[in-house]
């Protein structure tokens, strides 16, 4: 099974050279840890930000740059700043090459739901709708089992919606999935040590398996 | 030159009313105009609407005049970590609408740029899109629905910029542009606070974020405690 850290490094696989990617809260703003030696890719951050960078050293922290997660940061060479509408231009338009996001809910059709609990948690859309409403590729980083052992790879979403029809692939503590056209999970690797029965088990939405699952390798 | 320059906070403020419709920069607290946060609670004015990304945090930020009780309703796409704001909102006691961000900023440039709507995909399918027009469109080659949105009407815009000059152009520093240009384009009455204000003339034009026409008052802030929400640093290599 995979912790928080594995599922970053598993999704840092998906990142190829030359890619501009926005990273969601959460275990989607690990992936920036995990991103191999040699691949050049610029990260953008909604709030304004091309080429953010790491965390700044102690002592250097500037109150005027952070993250979408309010979090200071640095930027690297060649950054740009901008304000949120041109931020969410180039999102719209397509230029951001890759969304990586988390999910409270994902459906066998691609929807995704991360927003809201009636009644109980509301933290807003934030970014994530628009993002959801334009990327291209959509990879949803998220638990697959929630701490009352519910899969939340579901049939039909049972939360509000942020998107539909909009996640390509999902990365969970027990395997790697792909959206596929007609609607369903086909299992793509199987996290280290977790069998096929394992994950069966803890796919509520219609499983695709075909084939030899191979264990993936991070 | 027309000087949009006034004397302080006090004056800057001075015909907000109960009930207004307010726009206030930021992102989180990064960039809020401080000073005229800390007005509008000694001022009292109640009722208001307020547009912002954020509500900042319980003590700090917007934060405050939910605190106080001087929000009717708050358009804002993220709650966040503002726990007096979710309890406020799930209680009922506070009226929230919830929109996506790039739609929130799209609906403020949408206002500064002249224009009634925008159509945008976010929200298509979801709760967002109830009793909204949308529209089909084909546009870079692929058919797609659009969900119709108006531009924001707001009495006064509220934000804050790194420098500014007596003509009122405005320049940011770092992420704390965030909303603010975007904001300073769309209120029917635009009031600037600024770190350091500058004579006409110091500034660069060509570096200007915000021409001075959009900004209709500006003044240079008292004090800037410029708080950080999350704190997060790296060992020292």
């Amino acid at each position: 099974m995979l912790d928080k850290n594995g599922i970053a490094k598993r999704i840092a696989m998906e990142v190829k050279d030359g890619m501009f990617v926005n990273l969601g809260i959460g275990i989607p703003t690990l992936v920036a840890n995990y991103i191999p030696e040699g691949i050049n890719v610029v990260l953008q951050s909604e709030n304004g930000i091309l080429g953010m960078g790491p965390f700044p050293e102690e002592g250097k922290e500037d109150a005027d740059l952070i993250n979408a997660g309010k979090q200071t940061i640095t930027l690297l060479k060649g950054s740009s700043i901008f304000d949120s509408a041109m931020s969410f231009g180039m999102i719209r338009s397509q230029k951001v090459n890759l969304t990586i996001l988390g999910a409270m809910e994902v459906s066998e059709n691609g929807d995704i739901a991360n927003w809201k609990i009636p009644g109980k948690m509301v933290k807003g859309m934030g970014g994530a709708m628009d993002l959801v409403a334009s990327a291209k590729n959509i990879i949803v980083a998220m638990q697959q089992v929630n701490k009352a052992g519910q899969s939340k790879l579901l049939s039909k979403c049972d939360l509000p919606l942020t998107g539909v029809r909009c996640v390509k692939k999902i990365v969970t503590e027990l395997g790697v999935y792909e959206i596929v056209a007609g609607g369903g999970f086909k299992l793509l690797e199987r996290a280290p040590g977790i069998s096929v029965d394992e994950i069966k088990n803890a796919t509520a939405g219609k499983l695709i398996v075909e084939g030899d699952i191979k264990e993936m390798s991070v | 030159m027309i000087s949009r320059v006034v004397k302080n906070v006090e004056e800057a403020l001075r015909d907000v009313k109960d009930g207004n419709t307010l726009m206030v920069g930021g992102f989180g607290l990064c960039g809020i105009p401080e000073n005229c946060i800390a007005e509008l609670v000694k001022k009292g004015v109640k009722n208001l609407t307020c547009i912002s990304n954020n509500a900042g945090v319980d003590d700090f930020g917007l934060g405050l005049l939910l605190q106080t009780k001087q929000i009717k309703k708050m358009i804002s796409s993220y709650v966040g970590e503002n726990d007096e704001f979710e309890r406020q909102m799930l209680s009922g006691e506070l009226e929230v609408e919830l929109v996506p961000q790039g739609t929130l900023a799209t609906r403020c440039m949408a206002a500064g740029y002249g224009m009634p709507v925008i159509f945008t995909p976010a929200g298509v399918g979801t709760e967002v899109a109830i009793g909204k027009e949308t529209r089909k469109f084909t546009f870079n080659g692929e058919e797609k629905e659009y969900l119709m949105e108006k531009a924001f009407e707001a009495d006064f815009a509220i934000v804050k910029a790194w420098k500014g000059d007596t003509a009122g152009n405005l320049i940011y520093n770092s992420t704390a542009r965030n909303f603010n240009p975007l904001m300073a384009m769309a209120g029917r009455i635009t009031i600037a606070e600024v770190e350091e204000l500058v004579p006409a003339g110091e500034l660069d034009p060509d570096h200007i974020h915000t021409p001075g026409i959009y900004v209709h008052r500006i003044f240079q802030g008292e004090k800037y405690e410029k708080r950080i929400e999350q704190r997060t640093v790296r060992k020292k290599q």
